[in-house]
């Protein structure tokens, strides 16, 4: 009986949570100066077909919620209030499974 | 003239602007970023430093701090506001001041005593220089290279709402004498009343001769005014 409560509770777990990736770049227009050293040294060590890099940063969250419109929603929030500093950067958000 | 200092975990500058604020008579205190409230004050720093390590951005995480509201709250009123370095990142930060720092363009930690020209001598925070005077003052930053739209840029130069530019000793403003990248070589911005100035240089390490020059006195006692 025990057991089948700690399964129960595990699936449950598993059914309330969702899983995003957000990924973040710097905007087209701005210069990114980590990029570009590199982009330089990868060149420099032979791989001649490289045609640019920029650089960015990840992020995995998890959501307690089930509903994957509002959970996006509140990553999205995330992203715009903290994550993301909109005047140089761009967003993706992407749902894992 | 009472100056409130707000202190954040990783702040290393609020202990030299706190000295240089009393050496000008200023009746400071010291406030704590997890305080709710501020007390009566004409005047708000925000120092410089690395408050929370720079994680995720400079000035990111100390700008959604509980003091912060207040610090709005004040700045919106009229209170007089000073962000210094890692201050001016908290400013954009918040939405206070417009624009951004991005990291230098030589992706050096630049420290070093560099020329600035006073642009603007009708603000509160300016008004004991003269303009176009030229100061020399140290800077110590590794995102100081200032960016924003350019339609806000407009705005900045055409309202004289830059405060100091980057420039050489005889006072030129070119390429050369921009020692971050900082768009149009700025320094140091004010928000469009004016009550608010944002800037990378510190002007509380000039102002004794034994340890550097007096080039930064004159900001404070034009807030004394």
């Amino acid at each position: 009986m025990k057991l089948i409560l700690v399964k129960l509770f595990q699936l449950n777990l598993k059914k309330n949570n969702l899983k995003f990736s957000v990924t973040v770049t710097l905007k087209k227009d701005v210069l990114d100066p980590q990029g570009k050293v590199i982009e330089n040294t990868l060149v420099s060590m032979g791989m001649n077909d490289l045609k640019s890099i920029r650089q960015g940063k990840f992020f995995e969250i998890e959501v307690n919620d089930n509903d994957q419109i509002k959970a996006e929603k509140k990553v999205n929030d995330m992203c715009k209030k903290l994550l993301v500093n909109l005047i140089i950067e761009d967003y993706k958000i992407n749902k894992l499974t | 003239m009472r100056s409130s200092v707000i202190v954040f975990p990783g702040s290393n500058c609020d202990r030299d602007i706190a000295v240089a604020l009393e050496k000008m008579q200023f009746k400071n205190q010291m406030v704590w970023h997890k305080d709710t409230s501020l007390p009566k004050t004409d005047l708000i720093v925000i120092p410089g430093g690395f408050s929370y390590g720079d994680y995720l951005r400079s000035g990111a995480i100390a700008g959604k701090s509980l003091i912060i509201d207040e610090v709005i709250k004040f700045a919106k009123k009229g209170c007089l506001v000073l962000g210094i370095c890692n201050g001016f990142q908290i400013l954009t930060e918040t939405g206070l001041l417009k624009g951004t720092l991005l990291r230098n363009k030589n992706l050096k930690f630049i420290n070093k005593d560099i020329n600035i020209k006073v642009l603007n001598d009708k603000t509160k925070f300016t008004s004991k220089y003269k303009l176009n005077e030229i100061l020399k003052i140290n800077i110590a930053h590794n995102e100081g290279n200032y960016f924003t739209d350019s339609n806000h840029l407009e705005e900045l130069e055409q309202n004289n709402l830059v405060a100091f530019k980057y420039c050489n000793e005889k006072g030129d403003i070119d390429e050369k004498s921009n020692p971050n990248g900082a768009i149009n070589n700025i320094a140091g911005i004010f928000n469009s009343k004016k009550n608010i100035l944002g800037m990378m240089p510190h002007p509380e390490r000039m102002v004794d001769k034994i340890v550097s020059n007096k080039d930064g006195l004159n900001l404070f006692s034009s807030l004394l005014n």
